[in-house]
């Protein structure tokens, strides 16, 4: 990394990362849907929606990844900002779903169930599909920008950041629990039929959501590499190791802070938006502190400050939550604490810091960034 | 309110048959009234019987009350020559009601008197103002209560005779307010006035939607509230009424947000003392309270099964172990996992968090995910009312007295003791103190166990007030971290005012917005309180490094 | 030959008003953290192009000034003036430095997890803003600036290396490179020559000696010969006041300050 190279990935990554997008973006789909379900390479339709969500999580690793790994803000309330974006993407599906409830009425189900009488006023415009995916971004998007300013204009910084995210995200849980919040309750929004026209139970709608997912994580990977090579991403590491320095250098720390914040909780927002058609359901459980804190390990088991690390951790920890949730269920809480403690003692730099370490290359000699 | 009602006759029977003969005076003339009375109790109309009830209140002679009683269990019935008889309970035999000579003619040719409703209300009043003569007491004031409940008017002679008579003060203004509300509909002026001012001294609010009807001009119904002195002097009690509310309200307030400060305190205390000394943020800290609330419950368990006579003194016991077993655990993970992420807070955070993890598991799967019983021993239980709608619980108060006690420890410990002296250097100099030779590493365990072992303590105080389960560190843990932000570290003060401050906040606002937004307004206050002074309430002061 | 061309990297003047000839006004300043005052009702002025030193006995309030001028900390009572007219203690950090301040630290903070190379590329004049870092291009007239100065402070050698595994003395090397990119009409060194090889200190000088004129030089130290070598003007600080103020030799003899840095007994 020592010449600036004005490229956003050397020759080789960028074959890399081609071959990678198109098998995740085309060759996967192919297998499921046109191969017959007797075919050996035939992806099934249960491992596609599974994908499907996966790379949505990678998106949100990557959102991580550009906060913590590169300008060191460790968020325990990113969850929040991916909820929203399902919630937004959740009131288009119900708002389309209108008259085919269970009370056949305009209103959602829980709104007749709780005898509301009309549409309350948030909830007018998510009938259209661009709105909804509007607000996915603006609604994230703006929390955060207010949150972030107010946060960062004071200096907020470290641990007692970490702890108002956290207080954040579990004081907004509280709020969509409540019925009268009109957002579906603890049951959340859900019985979802179609999308656009298409419906949500065809093999054909699922690979095309996996399919979008994956072109999202593709598109949000350049981007974010091309945030973090430029000189902006520099200054982003420079507040990470040396804040004071930074400001004393001419650049104001509040508005890098601000972008990167905001940029994450978009992200995140977009992530949310695409995961919710995929698994048929949004709650408030996923505005649960342990849902953020789990986001930010995928960061660190892949590698903090990587890109590439978080996308892997993402895929890594979910998987093995699968794997353990259904052979050893009272296992898998011990197994993730387990990767908790065991990354944060024995692999700070994640599994790509492993291989690299590995295979001989340089290593950063500051580790004590946290 | 809980109604006297059935047992009443039997404790004012056994009353009335403690009395002298004397005290019960019963002229020979009101003796041919009083056997009317009673005949007239068992009579097919009911006027009638509300008449001989009313008659028997104004007379007050106790020698009514087996009649009353039994015309209250419907045992009281009359034969076709209009005698009035009482059957006994076990329906075998009867009396006549008035001479208790036994009967002798046939059970079932004898008829029910019709009571309603109505007519049971005057036999509860009449049962009542004859109790109100009984030397004890309480039993007057329960009368007086019973009384204060179903104000009839036909009492009021009797309740004037006895608030004459009556001794005691509580009874006095039990009596005095019924006599009011009763008088709130009387047709004199004079006497309705004096009535609307007795309530509105009286302070109890149960009287307020009688006096708004007072006060309501619109209300045509009863022509003399139209006066405006009467209407004056009824908004004036309304007034007096609801400042009175207020303030009973701030003072319960008070008192729950001083009970859920307290414990808040615990819980943050061992945060702030781990946090300010090693600037590590414990995820786990929650299960620490955990920790402490289940050994409260095994100790309990232990004691029900192995000391049955000495059940209530699990608590005393549990105390000490919850504190030590608390402070093993954080020594524990201060030594093999914590120590080796000094200096890097984020990742502490992280990994304290996976420890969480490890230890609600654990205990999900020793003692189930449901929540275990944890009884208030009976010296906690109940509690005293200090006026009308203040009960200060005792279970609460025990908290409150409790809590101020280990803060006083930690204190004497934190100032006074070597242990004290080295954590404190250690917090605001770590190098300095280990080169004066301070076994850094050795302060920083046992001030995690110190912590942990605070935090232990707060859990078995949490066992009085709340639902034990394993996710009961993790409601305490986000209201935890805030009262450390808020109050800063470094400072036993900083603490102590954070939590009680927010316990505080949290109560008060709670009957305007509810829990769920007062803590999200307490989020707000507190980001915003932090712009204008980022190190907390109390924080250390200096050069720290940024 | 390179000291030449540090006097071609200079940033534009600005709008500095210097028309009095003075580019720093101290006015009236004072500071106190938890009762103990830090500065008390300090006054002094730097001229436009001079190397002024500040000396002091340890506790003196010398850093504390320097937080106090480049926005660090937030004065108690009175101003600090860039020219005539730009009042500092209304501006924030960042924005002081863009205005023409640059610091160089007591304790030698760069960027330790970037290059040298990195260091002195962040550092560089030019637009902070957003859009402008997003889009920022290492053009060769930019790249040939920073080996110019990597050569000035003598680590072209190293500009590959992380910042993080210099030694102390390359790395305030390295600070002063970045001051240097930074091309501020006033330079505050605090502690400049500490940890330097007389060699070093040689280089140091030299250097200090020919940024003066176009720029303004501040600096805090200790090592009397440094200052004897390099000032114009000497300001001495005590208990958070000016004590003395003057050429070198004045300030020597004077009997004032003879007392605070050698104690009572003189006589």
């Amino acid at each position: 990394m020592a010449k600036n190279s004005t490229s956003l990935l050397s020759p080789a990554a960028w074959t890399a990362f081609g071959i990678a997008a198109t098998a995740l973006v085309l060759v996967v789909p192919v297998l499921n849907l046109a191969l017959p379900a007797t075919s050996a390479v035939h992806v099934p339709d249960y491992l596609i929606a599974l994908m499907g969500k996966f790379l949505c999580y990678a998106i949100v690793a990557l959102a991580i990844d550009l906060i913590w790994g590169f300008t060191g803000i460790l968020s325990l309330g990113h969850g929040l900002f991916f909820a929203l974006g399902g919630y937004a993407m959740g009131m288009h599906l119900m708002r389309a779903i209108a008259g085919e409830g269970v009370y056949r009425s305009e209103l959602p189900d829980f709104m007749v169930f709780l005898d509301w009488k009309e549409l309350p006023w948030y909830w007018h415009g998510f009938e259209h599909f661009w709105f909804a995916m509007l607000m996915a971004v603006l609604v994230p998007g703006v929390f955060a920008l207010v949150f972030g300013f107010f946060a960062f204009r004071s200096r907020i910084k470290g641990v007692y950041f970490s702890i108002i995210t956290q207080a954040m995200t579990y004081a907004a849980m509280l709020l969509f629990f409540r019925n009268n919040t009109g957002f579906g309750g603890n049951n959340g929004l859900t019985d979802f039929k179609h999308i656009l026209g298409f419906s949500l139970l065809e093999p054909a709608t699922k690979a095309g959501l996996y399919a979008a997912s994956a072109l999202a994580l593709a598109g949000t990977f350049l981007l974010c590499r091309f945030v973090t090579v430029s000189k902006l991403g520099r200054v982003l590491t420079a507040i990470r190791d040396a804040e004071s320095r930074v400001m004393f250098s001419g650049y104001d720390p509040l508005r890098y802070k601000l972008f990167v914040w905001t940029l994450s909780a978009v992200l995140c927002g977009i992530a949310g938006a695409l995961y919710v058609p995929q698994v048929g359901i949004i709650n408030p459980s996923e505005m649960h502190p342990g849902n953020s804190i789990e986001m930010a390990i995928w960061a660190a088991v892949g590698g903090r400050g990587t890109l590439v690390g978080p996308i892997i951790g993402a895929w890594l920890v979910n998987g093995a939550k699968s794997v353990f949730t259904v052979a050893f269920p009272d296992l898998w809480l011990y197994f993730l604490g387990a990767i908790f403690i065991a990354t944060t003692l024995f692999l700070p730099d994640g599994l790509v810091g492993l291989g690299r370490f590995l295979s001989g290359r340089k290593k950063r000699p500051n580790r004590d960034r946290s | 309110m809980i109604r006297f009602a059935p047992i009443f006759p039997v404790l004012a029977l056994l009353g009335f048959l403690s009395l002298p003969s004397q005290a019960l005076a019963s002229d020979d003339a009101a003796g041919g009234d009083y056997q009317k009375a009673v005949a007239g109790l068992a009579s097919d109309n009911r006027q009638t019987i509300i008449e001989s009830l009313d008659a028997i209140a104004r007379l007050g002679d106790p020698r009514a009350l087996p009649a009353l009683d039994a015309l209250q269990d419907r045992r009281l019935k009359y034969d076709a020559k209009g005698r009035a008889l009482i059957v006994a309970k076990d329906e075998r035999a009867a009396v006549d009601a008035v001479t208790g000579e036994n009967y002798a003619g046939p059970l079932d040719a004898l008829s029910d008197p019709p009571v309603n409703n109505l007519v049971r209300q005057h036999i509860s009043a009449v049962l009542s103002s004859l109790a109100l003569r009984s030397p004890d007491p309480e039993q007057r004031l329960a009368a007086a209560r019973e009384l204060a409940d179903r104000p009839v008017e036909s009492a009021r002679e009797g309740l004037g005779k006895a608030l004459a008579a009556e001794t005691d003060g509580r009874v006095k203004s039990l009596l005095e307010q019924t006599l009011a509300q009763i008088d709130l509909k009387s047709p004199d002026k004079a006497a309705r006035l004096a009535a609307i001012r007795a309530i509105g001294r009286s302070g109890n609010s149960d009287f307020l939607p009688a006096l708004r009807q007072v006060a309501d001009r619109q209300n045509k119904s009863d022509p003399l509230n139209a006066d405006g002195e009467i209407t004056e002097a009824a908004t004036r009690a309304i007034a007096s009424l609801e400042r009175r509310d207020l303030v009973v309200r701030a003072a319960r307030d008070l008192f729950f947000g001083a009970s859920l400060g307290s414990v808040l305190l615990l819980a943050a205390l061992g945060l702030a003392i781990t946090f300010g000394l090693m600037g590590v943020i414990n995820m786990a800290h929650g299960e620490m309270l955990m920790i402490g609330a289940y050994v409260a419950y095994v100790v309990q368990e232990f004691f029900s099964s192995h000391f049955p006579n000495y059940a209530d003194w699990y608590l005393p016991a549990a105390i000490p172990l919850a504190f030590a077993t608390a402070a093993v655990v954080g020594m524990l993970l201060e030594r093999t996992i914590i120590r080796h992420l000094y200096g890097r807070p984020l990742e502490t955070l992280l990994a304290t968090w996976g420890i969480s993890l490890c230890l609600i598991q654990t205990v999900r799967l020793i003692f189930g995910a449901q929540n275990v019983e944890v009884r208030n021993p009976a010296w906690l239980s109940g509690g005293f009312e200090v006026v009308r709608g203040l009960t200060l619980t005792y279970n609460r108060i025990g908290i409150i007295v409790f809590v101020v006690f280990v803060v006083v420890l930690t204190w004497l410990l934190l100032n006074r003791t070597p242990l004290g002296l080295s954590i404190r250097a250690v917090t605001q100099a770590r190098s300095t103190a280990s080169a004066m030779g301070i076994f850094t590493s050795k302060v920083d365990m046992w001030t995690f166990g110190l912590g942990s072992g605070i935090a232990g303590l707060g859990g078995v105080a949490l066992t009085q007030v709340g639902n034990v389960g394993p996710e009961l560190g993790q409601s305490y843990i986000v209201d935890s971290f805030m009262v450390v932000v808020l109050g800063g570290v470094g400072k036993l003060a900083g603490t102590i005012f954070g939590a009680l401050g927010l316990g505080f906040i949290n109560k008060f606002l709670e009957p305007f917005s509810g829990a769920v937004l007062g803590k999200i307004i307490v989020l707000v206050l507190v980001v915003v309180f932090i712009q204008k002074r980022p190190q907390g309430i109390f924080a250390l002061k200096g050069r720290t490094a940024d | 030959m390179p000291i030449e061309a540090v006097r071609d990297i200079t940033g534009a003047p600005g709008d500095i008003d210097v028309s009095r000839g003075v580019i720093l006004y101290v006015e009236s300043v004072s500071v106190e953290f938890d009762g103990f005052k830090a500065i008390d009702d300090l006054s002094l002025s730097i001229e436009d192009g001079s190397l002024h030193c500040i000396i002091g006995p340890n506790g003196a309030g010398k850093t504390t000034l320097l937080d106090i001028i480049t926005g660090k900390t937030k004065p108690d009572a009175g101003e600090v003036y860039l020219g005539q007219n730009i009042k500092l203690t209304e501006l924030s950090e960042s924005e002081i430095a863009r205005i023409g301040v640059g610091r160089k630290f007591q304790k030698p903070t760069v960027f330790e997890n970037h290059t040298l190379f990195e260091n002195l590329e962040l550092a560089l004049h030019c637009g902070k803003g957003l859009l402008e870092s997003l889009f920022w291009k290492l053009t060769p007239a930019r790249r040939a600036r920073i080996d110019e100065v990597l050569e000035i402070i003598g680590l072209t050698g190293e500009a590959a290396r992380f910042a993080g595994l210099l030694s102390h003395g390359q790395k305030q090397w390295l600070e002063i490179g970045m001051l240097l990119m930074q091309a501020p009409r006033v330079l505050l060194l605090d502690e400049p020559a500490a940890g330097m090889t007389p060699h070093e200190i040689e280089h140091s000088v030299e250097l200090l000696k020919s940024l003066a004129g176009q720029h303004t030089v501040v600096v805090i130290e200790h090592d009397m010969d440094f200052v004897h070598a390099i000032a114009s003007r000497v300001t001495v600080l005590h208990e958070g006041k000016v004590l003395a103020e003057g050429d070198m030799d004045f300030v020597r003899q004077n009997p004032k300050v003879v007392e605070v840095y050698l104690g009572e007994s003189h006589a």
